[in-house]
C-alpha cells in the first residue's frame, strides 16, 4: 500500500498527489513513468513522474479524469492509499545520460499542452539544476485550467503561456505562439520537447520539422503492464514498430506515426463511456451503457 | 468401484459439460473425488524401477505418493509430494503428462497410463481443502537470498531455499504474485484465489516473503540488491514475457492484441467481470493465430467472452505444440481449427478496425531445423476469414530488462540468460538463473525443474562462504 500524503486539485479536473513510493523515488529520472493501481478491482493506469523527492522517498503525480478509474482516483484524500504504485517505468529523458557541459552549448525549447506540464516539469527543473536555462511553452484551453505555473516560472529560463482563448498570455494554440518566437523573434532552438495531447505533439512535430528543430515527444498510449509484456503501447516510429513502455516513452517526434497513436486510443473508447455512465448513475443507473439491459 | 471393471482404461474424470463451460470460466476438469482417486491408484503397478519418476522433471516419488493414495492416507502422500514440488495443485493441472510421467508408465504400453496428473491433483486440493501445510523450517541461517519473479520458478526456487533455511524474498513486478499462473493461464483452467493462490500461500508460510510492485532493473537492480540490500545470492526467474508479432500489413489495428494482452486483461485485471475496472475487446468474431497452449488458452478465453473463434496454425495438428488434452477441449467447446493456414494480412475498415484476415494454405515440405516438416505456401490460395479481432499467440523471448542493467551477465542471442542447467549458475558471480529466462518459452514444471536447480546451486555457493 502506498499512502497520499498531499492531495489537490489543480484546476478543473486536474489533481495532484504526492505519493510515498520509497523505491520509485530512489531510482527515478525524469522522462519516466510509474503505473498505479487504486485497488483491487482498478485498472493499472500509466502516469507520468512530475517531480520527486529521494530523501522523503515520494513521487508526484499529476493526473486529468478522462474516464471511470481516473474519476475514482479524484476522490483520494491525504492519507488515503493506492493499492499498488510501480516504477520507475520507461526510459529516462535522453539529456539525463548527456554531459551537462555540453547540454549547456543546446538550446532548449520544451512546450507542453494542459497537464502534459507535468511531465515537463522533471525535465526542465533538472536541466535547471544541471546549469541549464530552457525556454518553456505552456499552453490550456483558459487561464483557469493552467497548471504548475509558479514551479515552472522558476525551473524555466524563459516561460511563455498560450490560451485558446487568450485569458492570460499568447492568444491561441502552442504551435502559433512557437512560430511567433522562431519566426517573428528570431529565436534559435537545437531541440525541442513536446508533451501533451497526442494531436498537440502531431502538429507542433508538423511546424518544428518544417523549421528545422529536432523533436522529441513523449506518448501515453493504452498499457497494461507497462514492463513490455503486453504490446498494446505499440506504435510505429519510422518504419519500426516500438513499445512505448519499453522503448519510450519518448520518440522522435519527426518519426512518429500519430494518426495510428490516435487510432489506437480509441480502442476501448466504448468500454470507457460505458462505465463512466455506470460510474455516474450509481444505484440509479438504469440503461444507456448497453450492458445493463435497462435499454430492453 | 464395480468389480468387471476394465483395469487397462483410467478411471474417467469428470468434466463439465463442453456446451456449459464454453459460457462460463468455472474449472473444466472437476477432478477426483476419494472413491475414484483410490481406485484409480489401484491401477499402478508400483514398479521397482519406475519409469515415470524419470520422466517427472522434479522426480516426484510417485509410486510411493499413489501407494499411500491406494491405502487413503492421502496426508501422507502430500508429504510425498512436498519433498520434490511445491506446486503440485498447480502441476496436477497444467504439467503435459503425457510426454512426461504418463508417458513412461508401464501401464500405458497395453493400455491407457495411470492417471497421474488428476492423482496429483487430487492428492494436493484435498491437502488444500483438509488445511494440510507444508513443514516450515525451524529456524533460518540468516543467509539472504533475492528471488526474481513469482513464476513457477521463482516460487521453486524460493520454496526450496526456504526449507534449507535461507532467508529469502521474492520480487515481482506485477501487482500479484504467480507469473504466468496469474496473468498467462485462465481461470478455468487454473483457478486463481482457489489454486494458485493457496501453492503461493504455502510458500509464504516457509517463511518466503514477496514484494509485489518492484521491477528488477528500474526498481532497483541485481547489483544493489547485492551491494546495498545484503542479498548474497540471486535467482532470476523473470520469464520470457515478450510477445511476438508477425510483421505483416495491418498488424497495428485496432482489434489486434498479444496473447499475453488479451490473456492479462482476462487473467490477471479480470477484465471478464463486471466488477472490475479493466476493458477488454468486446469481439463477435477472433482469430487466434498459433497453436500452442496459449493460443488456446486465448481462444477459450475469447469464447467464454461471447465469440465465434477460429485457430490458425500454420502446420497441421500432428504439429500442434499445444497439450492434446487442451486441444480436445477447445474442439469439444466449438473452436474451429483452420489447420496448414498462415496469415498474410489483417484487412482493416476506414476507421482502422480489423474487418478480417487474410491466410494462404501451406502442405508439409521437408523436415526444418526442428525436425517438424517445414510449412510451405500454396501458391494462389489466399482466401479471407472475417473476423473484428486477432490474437497473436506466436510466443515469447525473454525481457532485456535484466540482462541490460546487470554488470557480467551474459545472454546469447535469442536474448536468453546464459546459465548452467545442473545448477542454474550464470556468468555473475553469485547470479543463478532458469525457467524461460534461460530457456525461452517452456512449460510450467521445466521452470519448476530450473528453479530448484538454481536452489541447490545457490545453496552449494553459499555453503562454501
Amino acid at each position: 500500500m502506498y499512502q497520499i500524503l498531499k492531495a489537490e486539485k489543480l484546476a478543473d479536473k486536474i489533481y495532484l498527489m504526492v505519493v510515498e513510493a520509497p523505491r520509485v523515488a530512489r531510482a527515478c529520472e525524469p522522462g519516466e513513468f510509474v503505473i498505479v493501481k487504486i485497488d483491487e478491482e482498478g485498472e493499472r493506469i500509466p502516469l507520468t513522474i512530475c517531480d520527486f523527492d529521494r530523501e522523503k522517498g515520494t513521487i508526484t503525480i499529476v493526473f486529468q479524469t478522462v474516464g471511470a478509474s481516473t474519476q475514482k482516483m479524484s476522490s483520494l484524500k491525504k492519507g488515503d492509499f493506492f493499492r499498488d504504485f510501480v516504477g520507475p517505468l520507461g526510459n529516462p529523458s535522453e539529456f539525463v545520460h548527456e554531459d551537462p557541459e555540453d547540454l549547456k552549448k543546446k538550446k532548449y525549447l520544451f512546450v507542453a499542452g494542459g497537464v502534459g506540464a507535468a511531465p515537463v516539469y522533471p525535465q526542465v527543473k533538472w536541466l535547471k539544476e544541471h546549469g541549464i536555462d530552457a525556454d518553456v511553452i505552456v499552453g490550456s484551453k483558459t487561464k483557469d485550467m493552467l497548471i504548475l505555473k509558479e514551479e515552472m516560472e522558476k525551473a524555466a529560463g524563459q516561460l511563455y503561456i498560450a490560451t485558446d482563448d487568450g485569458s492570460f498570455g499568447y492568444k491561441g494554440m502552442v504551435t502559433g505562439l512557437i512560430e511567433e518566437l522562431v519566426e517573428k523573434q528570431g529565436k534559435k532552438y537545437d531541440v525541442c520537447v513536446a508533451i501533451g495531447p497526442m494531436i498537440m505533439m502531431k502538429f507542433v512535430c508538423l511546424l518544428t520539422k518544417k523549421l528545422g528543430i529536432p523533436t522529441i515527444v513523449s506518448l501515453n498510449p493504452i498499457m497494461v503492464d507497462g514492463t513490455g509484456m503486453c504490446g498494446a503501447c505499440r506504435v510505429t516510429v519510422g518504419d519500426k514498430v516500438k513499445f512505448a513502455c519499453v522503448d519510450g516513452p519518448e520518440f522522435d517526434g519527426h518519426l512518429v506515426n500519430f494518426d495510428e497513436a490516435m487510432m489506437r486510443q480509441q480502442i476501448y473508447k466504448t468500454q470507457e463511456g460505458r462505465a463512466m455512465l455506470r460510474l455516474k448513475e450509481g444505484d440509479t443507473h438504469h440503461g444507456g451503457c448497453g450492458q445493463c439491459g435497462g435499454n430492453e | 468401484m464395480e468389480a468387471n471393471r476394465d483395469m487397462m482404461k483410467k478411471i474417467p474424470v469428470r468434466e463439465q459439460d463442453p456446451k456449459v463451460r464454453a459460457t462460463n470460466f468455472k474449472e473444466v476438469c472437476l477432478g477426483y473425488n476419494m472413491e475414484e482417486a483410490v481406485a484409480e491408484a489401484e491401477r499402478c503397478l508400483n514398479c521397482k524401477n519406475a519409469k515415470c519418476v524419470a520422466g517427472c522433471p522434479v522426480s516426484i516419488d510417485i509410486p510411493a505418493f499413489i501407494r499411500e493414495v491406494k491405502e487413503g492416507n492421502i496426508e501422507e502422500a502430500a508429504r510425498v509430494i512436498a519433498r520434490s514440488s511445491a506446486l503440485p495443485a498447480v502441476c496436477g493441472r497444467v504439467c503435459p503428462q503425457e510426454t512426461q510421467c504418463e508417458g513412461q508408465c508401464i501401464r500405458g504400453i497395453k493400455g491407457e497410463p495411470v492417471s497421474i496428473g488428476k492423482l496429483e491433483r487430487f492428492v494436493a486440493d484435498w491437502s488444500r481443502e483438509h488445511g494440510f501445510v507444508p513443514d516450515a523450517p525451524e529456524k533460518t541461517n540468516g543467509k539472504k537470498v533475492a528471488v526474481i519473479g513469482s513464476g513457477p520458478a521463482g516460487l521453486t526456487c524460493a520454496g526450496d531455499l526456504a526449507k534449507m533455511g535461507y532467508e529469502v524474498t521474492i520480487f515481482e513486478a506485477l501487482h500479484e504474485a504467480g507469473g504466468v499462473l496469474t496473468y498467462g493461464i485462465p481461470e478455468f483452467r487454473l483457478p486463481k484465489s482457489g489454486v494458485v493462490q493457496p501453492e503461493i500461500d504455502n510458500v509464504k508460510k516457509l517463511g518466503v516473503k514477496i514484494e509485489t510492485n518492484v521491477v528488477i532493473g528500474k526498481s532497483v537492480t541485481i547489483d544493489e540488491l547485492m551491494e546495498q540490500e545484503g542479498f548474497q545470492a540471486v535467482f532470476i526467474g523473470s520469464g520470457a514475457g515478450l510477445p511476438k508479432f508477425m510483421g505483416i500489413p495491418g498488424e497495428n489495428a485496432n482489434g489486434v492484441f498479444s496473447a499475453n494482452e488479451y490473456l492479462t486483461r482476462s487473467n490477471l485485471m479480470k477484465a471478464f467481470r463486471d466488477d472490475y475496472d479493466t476493458p477488454i475487446m468486446d469481439a463477435k468474431k477472433v482469430v487466434v493465430v498459433g497453436g500452442g497452449n496459449v493460443a488456446m488458452d486465448a481462444a477459450r478465453t475469447a469464447l467464454r467472452l461471447g465469440a465465434d473463434v477460429h485457430i490458425v496454425y500454420r502446420r497441421s495438428e500432428k504439429e500442434l505444440p499445444a497439450r492434446v488434452e487442451e486441444v480436445h477441449h477447445a474442439k469439444e467447446e466449438g473452436i474451429v481449427f483452420n489447420l496448414l493456414t498462415n496469415p498474410a494480412e489483417i484487412l482493416t475498415d476506414d476507421k482502422g478496425w480489423v474487418r478480417g484476415i487474410i491466410c494462404r494454405r501451406m502442405e508439409l515440405g521437408e523436415p526444418d531445423e526442428s525436425g517438424r516438416r517445414r510449412p510451405v505456401e500454396v501458391p494462389g490460395s489466399e482466401f479471407e476469414i472475417e473476423a473484428d479481432t486477432v490474437i497473436m499467440a506466436l510466443g515469447t523471448s525473454p525481457n532485456p530488462l535484466i540482462s541490460n542493467t546487470t554488470k557480467g551477465l551474459e545472454i546469447n542471442r535469442w536474448k536468453c540468460i546464459i546459465a548452467d542447467e545442473s545448477n542454474g549458475k550464470t556468468t555473475k558471480e553469485g547470479v543463478y538463473a532458469g525457467g524461460d529466462a534461460v530457456t525461452g518459452a517452456a512449460t510450467v514444471i521445466l521452470a519448476m525443474e530450473a528453479g530448484r536447480a538454481g536452489a541447490r546451486g545457490i545453496d552449494e555457493f553459499l555453503s562454501q562462504r
